[in-house]
């Protein structure tokens, strides 16, 4: 009796959270899946089952190459480096050094910055002859470069722009997995006579890599998830040279208005999701087993 | 060996001076320019006179204040929902083994994925069909079930003993009152944490916030600013580093005064 009391009394608490998540996750998820296996409503035309008419045409869409391998680079360019820069801070500022209240801060700060401003500060750094970097360069005596406009250099741009606004966190993240190894691990090191480069190579990076998956993980999720610079910077351009997918998604959805293409798009988007979350589990499930 | 130290220690106390001038004068440069002219702040001429032109002229071609109470509005709107819908959720799975409790998480957790972000066709179709588009409410709404926000309270509830629920039982003090005057109070720390991400992540907001907006009444200031600084738009360089200080300086002020209280909180919500 008392049992069936606290099962109601459990689902009753639990139900808000429950309609919600399924009204914007569930539910969504869902019709998404269903709106890519049918063509567009049109004035014209009811909509009709079209089966995997959008898939297919996503996988013979050029465009769509092209922002999937953008999307690829650009979590290839900009994970490996914010992790390394990101361990150097940590290491920094986990050190009593002077200053280290102002390092902390400094390395924080962009962080907490919008990127739809972080866009708008490396606008004028990459902006053609007027801006910063050609400034420094016409100083040194090099050709200046339109460094946004030029899709060679366009992907780039944005790397160097997202590694400075992430790389922060991240230090946030290895600070926490610094302060959890043992003092007295260094000191017997030091002891030993082991080089600092050894000690970190031996000790603190195996012992960080837990940090580091889950560092990893969340980068390349938020690679896919983060398209607000695009608004400013480039639109996706030149000739979707910077275009990512959920940029694309959103350009097809609410500029192109088709929305059965947008959806098999974002089915695409998701299953890649999942898929990351699922190599998160499995490592994750080994990591304890190692322990 | 100390002398070589001494030497090593002094070269990486340069070197982590460097990163952080490097991490730091993007922005202490569109500070000093925004307190310049255009044409001053193109030719990097330092001693150049300052001036509030710039915040003046950006504060008269866009409703910043507008934007900035949207904002607000915004974020006091989704982050007690948060507090107030995870708190109930995550009580009841750590304390009520209701039936299909586990799928019921594992549900929730599909979340922490599928972000609504990635859902802005069928979440929009969804919110005109409620009549809330270019609505504050309608552009919290798709945040106020986080699971991020129940996943660290069932964390936080986990940790509680058993005993302090036994005595408040003993005291006659009833389901809520337990939850209210045991377990919000000992998970403090994971409201403060979650609070700060929570504040952080949707002042900074933007796609979402630009599709459900179409009008000046509703549009934060990301979005506000997103539109100001759009290439077509062709405003000046000086008047978009003002704009773009007045929008961030709220929570980078804030972040300047409870600096550690915000990467503690960051660092506590990542490794939960």
């Amino acid at each position: 009796m008392k049992d069936s009391v606290r099962n109601i009394q459990g689902w009753l608490l639990f139900t808000p959270a429950a309609i919600l998540l399924l009204a914007f996750t569930h539910y969504p998820t869902v019709t998404t899946f269903f709106q890519s296996l049918y063509t567009n409503k049109s004035i014209i035309r009811p909509r009709r089952f079209s089966g995997v008419e959008a898939y297919e045409s996503m996988f013979s869409d050029p465009i769509f190459w092209k922002v999937f391998v953008n999307n690829m680079w650009l979590a290839l360019g900009t994970i490996p480096t914010s992790i390394g820069i990101a361990i150097l801070m940590a290491l920094i500022v986990n050190k009593a050094i002077p200053g280290r209240g102002f390092l902390r801060m400094a390395y924080f700060t962009p962080t907490m910055l919008p990127m739809i401003a972080v866009a708008n500060i490396w606008l004028f750094f990459y902006a053609p002859d007027i801006g910063l970097i050609d400034k420094v360069l016409e100083i040194f005596g090099f050709e200046g470069n339109n460094w946004l406009g030029n899709p060679s250099t366009v992907l780039p741009s944005i790397i160097v722009m997202t590694v400075w606004k992430e790389a922060g966190l991240f230090m946030v993240f290895y600070l926490a997995g610094l302060q959890t190894i043992s003092p007295e691990l260094e000191e017997a090191s030091k002891l030993e006579g082991s080089s600092r480069w050894n000690y970190f190579w031996r000790i603190q990076f195996p012992l960080l890599l837990p940090t580091t998956l889950f560092v990893l993980i969340n980068a390349f999720l938020n690679s896919f998830k983060l398209v607000d610079h695009l608004f400013v910077l480039t639109k996706g351009g030149p000739d979707n040279a910077s275009n990512l997918i959920l940029y694309y998604i959103y350009e097809t959805a609410f500029s192109f208005l088709d929305i059965s293409y947008a959806s098999a798009l974002t089915i695409f988007l998701l299953a890649l999701l999942a898929l990351t979350a699922l190599a998160q589990f499995f490592f994750l499930d080994r990591r304890t087993h190692y322990r | 060996m100390t002398y070589r130290n001494r030497i090593q220690t002094s070269v990486e106390l340069i070197g982590a001076y460097i990163l952080a001038g490097f991490w730091i004068l993007p922005l202490l440069y569109a500070f000093w320019a925004a307190f310049h002219s255009s044409s001053d702040a193109m030719h990097f001429d330092i001693f150049s006179p300052l001036t509030l032109d710039n915040f003046r002229e950006a504060w008269s071609q866009a409703p910043f204040a507008r934007f900035s109470l949207n904002t607000f509005l915004l974020v006091s709107f989704i982050l007690p929902g948060q507090l107030l819908i995870s708190t109930l959720a995550a009580y009841a799975f750590v304390r009520f083994k209701f039936t299909g409790a586990n799928i019921a998480f594992a549900l929730v957790l599909v979340q922490l994925m599928i972000t609504p972000e990635i859902l802005i066709v069928q979440n929009y179709v969804t919110l005109s069909k409620l009549g809330l588009v270019d609505t504050i409410s309608g552009m919290g709404l798709p945040y106020i079930a986080s699971a991020f926000c129940i996943f660290l309270l069932r964390q936080a509830f986990k940790s509680i003993p058993k005993e302090l629920e036994d005595a408040a039982e003993l005291e006659g003090c009833g389901t809520m009152a337990i939850l209210w005057k045991v377990y919000v109070p000992l998970a403090t720390p994971t409201y403060i944490a979650f609070s700060l991400v929570s504040v952080s992540h949707h002042w900074n907001n933007f796609l979402w916030p630009l599709i459900i907006s179409n009008s000046v009444e509703t549009r934060p200031l990301t979005v506000g600013l997103g539109i100001f600084a759009a290439p077509e738009s062709g405003v000046e360089w000086s008047i978009l580093s003002a704009a773009t200080l007045m929008s961030v300086a709220p929570l980078l002020v804030a972040f300047l005064i409870f600096q550690k209280q915000f990467v503690q909180s960051f660092m506590q919500a990542g490794i939960k």
